[in-house]
Parts: structure tokens; sequence; C-alpha cells
């Protein structure tokens, strides 16, 4: 799989047959009790979240929804979620952060969804406080990028200690139908984006965004899915030992983002 | 010791000449020549350069505020003689390698005299020393990259360290897309920053200005324990043009304006710029006792 090229790479992460978050989580966790609403007024399907548990200890599970059929589809907006389903998520943190369980989530959105109603309730502060809260848990937050990550709304459930990373999925500061659009004025352009964008898994590995990239079988995590959640559980498995070694979680993520970036120290202008 | 001191004396009295003469030199280049006119975007009328240097750049027909440059709103803010830039010449490589960045970032760095879209700056205001944190939508418009990311992060460790309050103007069109992810992570970054600033009991105050969109508003912005914004700004997480492509239907008038979000319950008031001083004070005034009680 290693000679696809970046916009490949997108098409795969989008096929429709690909396991999304409810796959992995009928997968990898048994006693499975999904939370749903805000408190605030909704319930975004959009969001998934469940108390579970993993090898036998209780986590917290979250992660975005795209749905299977195209009912689901439009119940779940195509995955991109509204305020109210990340303020459950936040919800869901704190009761994990209160009740000393890890968190588990799965990435996989377009982006937060850029609607009137979504910016009417505050799609950006909801964003902004996900981050926030997030940055700060005292619990282990591991995060698994599955298939496409896009922008703020993806990157609200990735403030994790550990970030990991299919091989086939994508993780980008905007789309590259939308990047190309920005940059060039031309969306069909966006395979030409996807290039230069830098968004396939070995790319973030290199630059240090990503610490573990999962391999897929050939041809995709769709044409062998129980190998694809086996290889999760296995980087799972491994990443929780090693966290719960960890003293200082919340301190120890805090330096993981704090060292996002190189800068350089120039006198001019 | 007396050569000692005297030394000391004059490189500081140096240094602070240097600095004036930075700050004068940046309003300067940054502010709309005395003579001329220009249109007001919002009412079209034309306004001599005279009168907007008189209204700090307001239309006095309509009531419009022209985006203005970083130095010149701390020009406005603090106390004469007080300002100090911290971290002037930080910048960020061209991590990603994307191609005909670097020659950008020069013209956008010879068209503005700035090093990057965001300035730090401790200083004064009514008497009362703060954290300011300015952004520059002249400098690519006003975008996050790593450099913004990290001066800001910086103001807010800064400010977090030596107790002092911190104010950060907002004016951005997102993230910097020729910085990619590098970009979305100082969204993390910054907002992890202002977590640990606040559970340390310090006060932030975040004024929104035309435009703020994307991962500014999505991280730091709205993190504020007060929040300000000027009148008709601009302030969103999806642009309008792209939120109008979703829904393929018009906008309703004022939709994502200041006064829309202060509607929404987002925004505690919006300030004209001729009163953002006062209230400024007034607030670390409020907050003297309070801070880092912690
Ligand atoms: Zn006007």
């Amino acid at each position: 799989m290693n000679n696809l090229t970046a916009a490949q790479r997108v098409k795969l992460a989008r096929t429709p047959g690909r396991p999304g978050t409810l796959d992995f989580v009928n997968a990898l966790f048994t006693d499975i009790f999904v939370c749903k609403g805000d408190r605030l007024g909704r319930e975004d399907p959009s969001i998934f979240g469940a108390i579970a548990r993993f090898h036998g200890k209780p986590v917290t599970v979250l992660g975005h929804r795209k749905g299977r059929t195209f009912e689901e589809n439009m119940k779940c907006n195509f995955g991109m979620p509204s305020p109210e389903g990340y303020r459950k998520a936040q919800r869901l943190m704190k009761q994990a952060e209160k009740f000393g369980r890890p968190i588990i989530t799965f990435v996989d959105t377009p982006g937060a969804y850029p609607g009137l109603e979504a910016e009417a309730g505050g799609q950006g502060e909801a964003i902004a406080s996900s981050l926030a809260l997030m940055s700060a848990l005292t619990v282990p937050v591991i995060s698994v990028v599955i298939g496409e990550g896009g922008s703020g709304g993806a990157l609200a459930l990735a403030v994790g200690n550990r970030v990991l990373m299919l091989e086939n999925a994508v993780y980008s500061v905007l789309s590259p139908e939308g990047f190309a659009s920005i940059l060039w004025k031309d969306a069909s352009r966006a395979d030409e984006a996807a290039g230069i964008m830098k968004l396939t898994a070995r790319d973030l590995y290199q630059l240090g965004v990503v610490d573990q990239v999962i391999p897929e079988p050939e041809g995709g995590a769709h044409t062998d899915a129980k190998a694809v959640f086996e290889a999760v559980n296995q980087a799972l498995t491994r990443h929780l030992n090693q966290l719960n070694k960890e003293k200082d979680l919340a301190a120890h993520r805090y330096q993981k983002f704090r060292a996002m970036g190189a800068v350089r120290e120039e006198v001019e202008p | 010791m007396q050569p000692l001191f005297r030394s000391r004396r004059d490189r500081l009295d140096r240094l602070r000449r240097q600095r004036e003469e930075a700050v004068e030199a940046a309003s300067k280049r940054e502010s709309i020549p005395q003579s001329g006119t220009q249109t007001c975007p919002n009412c079209n009328t034309e306004c001599t350069n005279a009168q907007l240097v008189q209204t700090d750049y307001v239309c006095p027909n309509c009531g419009y505020h022209l985006p203005i440059g970083a130095y010149l709103r701390l020009s406005l803010l603090l106390d004469p003689f007080t300002f100090r830039e911290l971290w002037a010449g930080l910048t960020a490589p061209n991590a990603l390698d994307f191609p005909g960045y670097e020659s950008k970032l020069v013209a956008q760095r010879e068209k503005t005299a700035l090093s990057d879209a965001a300035v730090v700056a401790v200083g004064k205001l009514d008497g009362r020393q703060a954290v300011f944190v300015v952004l520059d939508s002249r400098f690519f418009m006003g975008s996050m990259g790593v450099a913004v990311g990290e001066k800001v992060t910086r103001g807010v460790e800064y400010a977090k360290k030596h107790r002092l309050p911190l104010v950060i103007f907002s004016a951005s069109g997102g993230a910097r897309m020729q910085e990619g992810i590098l970009s979305l992570m100082q969204m993390a970054k910054t907002s992890a920053a202002i977590e640990q600033f606040s559970r340390s009991g310090g006060l932030y105050i975040s004024v929104f200005t035309h435009p703020t969109t994307g991962g500014v508003t999505a991280s730091f912005a709205s993190l504020g324990d007060i929040t300000l914004a000027e009148p008709g700004a601009l302030i969103g997480f999806a642009g309008p043009r792209v939120i109008q492509q979703t829904i393929g239907q018009e906008l309703p008038e004022g939709f994502q304006r200041a006064e829309y979000l202060e509607e929404h319950g987002f925004v505690d008031q919006i300030v004209p710029r001729s009163q953002m001083r006062e209230t400024l004070s007034q607030l670390l005034s409020l907050h003297r006792k309070g801070v880092f009680h912690r």
C-alpha cells in the first residue's frame, strides 16, 4: 500500500464500506452502554458516545458517526457534528474524568457542520471549549483517526495523549476540495491539492502530529475489517498500558501539543 | 560601581528609545496617510484621512469600524511609553515545503513590516499592567500558522508566569492554509494554554474584531472570561460563502455579525472603538483584587 497517491488515500478514507466508529466499537468493546444528549436540549447522533469495557476495564468511547444507509447518513448529517454534539462529548469527557475512565475516541468526519443553526448555536465556541477541556483531562486519552480527519471538527475529538492513524486515513486543516477552491478558486483541482497538503498518515507521522500509523490490508480497511480491528486492538492496548504509567497525563498532553510546530527567533524586521 | 550603573542606565535608555522609535515607525507605516480620502466600504461615503485619524478609523457617517493594524490598535489603548513588544522577530519555517510560501511571506513582510500576523506586548492601560496580543489582518488575513500560535501561547504563558491579566484582539481568516495540519494543531496548543491560564486564576478578555472566522474563532478567541466585540464585526466558524453553498439559500441580514452573536449569547458586550480603552480599564479595575486569588 506504499505506492498509493495522497488523492487515492483520500478516496479510500471516504469509501462507503470502510469500517466506521460503530464497527470499531462493536468489535473492540463489550458491555456497551450508549449515552445520548447534551443536557441542554438536543441529541446529535453524529457524535457517538458510550461507556463500555475494553479488555474488561470500563472506558468512555466517543466517535464521529456518518451512518451506513442513506437514512442514517441523513440522521447523522454525514458525520458533520453540530455544537450540541461537541457539548455532549464534553459532558461525557467530564464524566469519564470523574469516574477515572480512560477515553478512546474515533475520528471520522468531513468537518463540523457549516450551517446556519450550527453558527447560531456557537460552533466555534463548542469546538474551542472542547479543545480546552480535552487538553486538561487527568485521564488517559487515545484518539484514532479511522477515516476522514476534517479540520477543527476532527481535532475537537483528537486532543489525545496518543493520536493514532490508520494507514489510509487522512487528516487535514481543510478538505482537499476546500483547499483547492481557496487557493486556486477551483475545487476540481482537489487531487492536486491532496498531493501537496501532507494529509496522509505517513506525512503526519513524519511531522510529529501522529504517534503511530496502523497498517491496513492491501485494498484498504474495508477489504479485511477483522484484521484492522485486531491491529487497532493491539495498538490501543499497548498505548493504554504505557499511559497508565504516566504520572501527570494533563501535563503530558499539554507538552505534546505545546511542541507542535517549530519556530525561528529572528531579529528582523 | 558608578560606571557600571551608568552603562546599565545608558543601555536601558537606548533600548527604550529604540522601542519607542520602532512603534512610531511601525504605526507610521501602517496608518493611513493624513492627506487624501478613502471610501467607506459600508456606506460608500468619501471620508478624508484627516477625519479618520480623528475618529480612530471609524466612518463618521455610518459608524463602520475600518480594520486597523496591530501597532495602531495598541497605540490607541496603551499609556504612552509603556509599550514593550515581546518576541517581535519570531517566525515559522515552511515546514510543509509548500510551493511558493516563502516568497509570499517575504512579500507580506515587506508590505506590512510585521514578521507575522500577531503582535505580543506588555504595557499599561490606565496604569494597569497587562499582556496584549493583537492579530493583524493585513498580514495573510491574520491567519494562524505556527508563528501566530506560538506567539499567542507564549503571551498566555507569560501572563500566567507574571500573574498579569491577558487581553487578546482577534482578527483572522482562520488557519494558515500553507502550514496545513500544523496550523490546525495551533488551535489545540493555544486553547490548552488558555485553559491552564484560566485554572491558575488569570483574567482573559477576548475582543473580536472584523473579521474573525475559522480556527481562531474555534480556539482561543472563544475562551475569554469576558468576551467583547467591535460593532459590525463578522464572527463565525464557517465563512458565509461556505454556509451559503452548503444550505443553498440566502443568509439572513446581519448573520454572523457581532450583534447577532450578542443576541445568541456568545458576546458579553459590543464596544465601539471609541469606548474600548475605557471599557478595558473598567474590567481590569473590577478584577484587580480577584485576579489570581488561587
Ligand atoms: Zn460608512
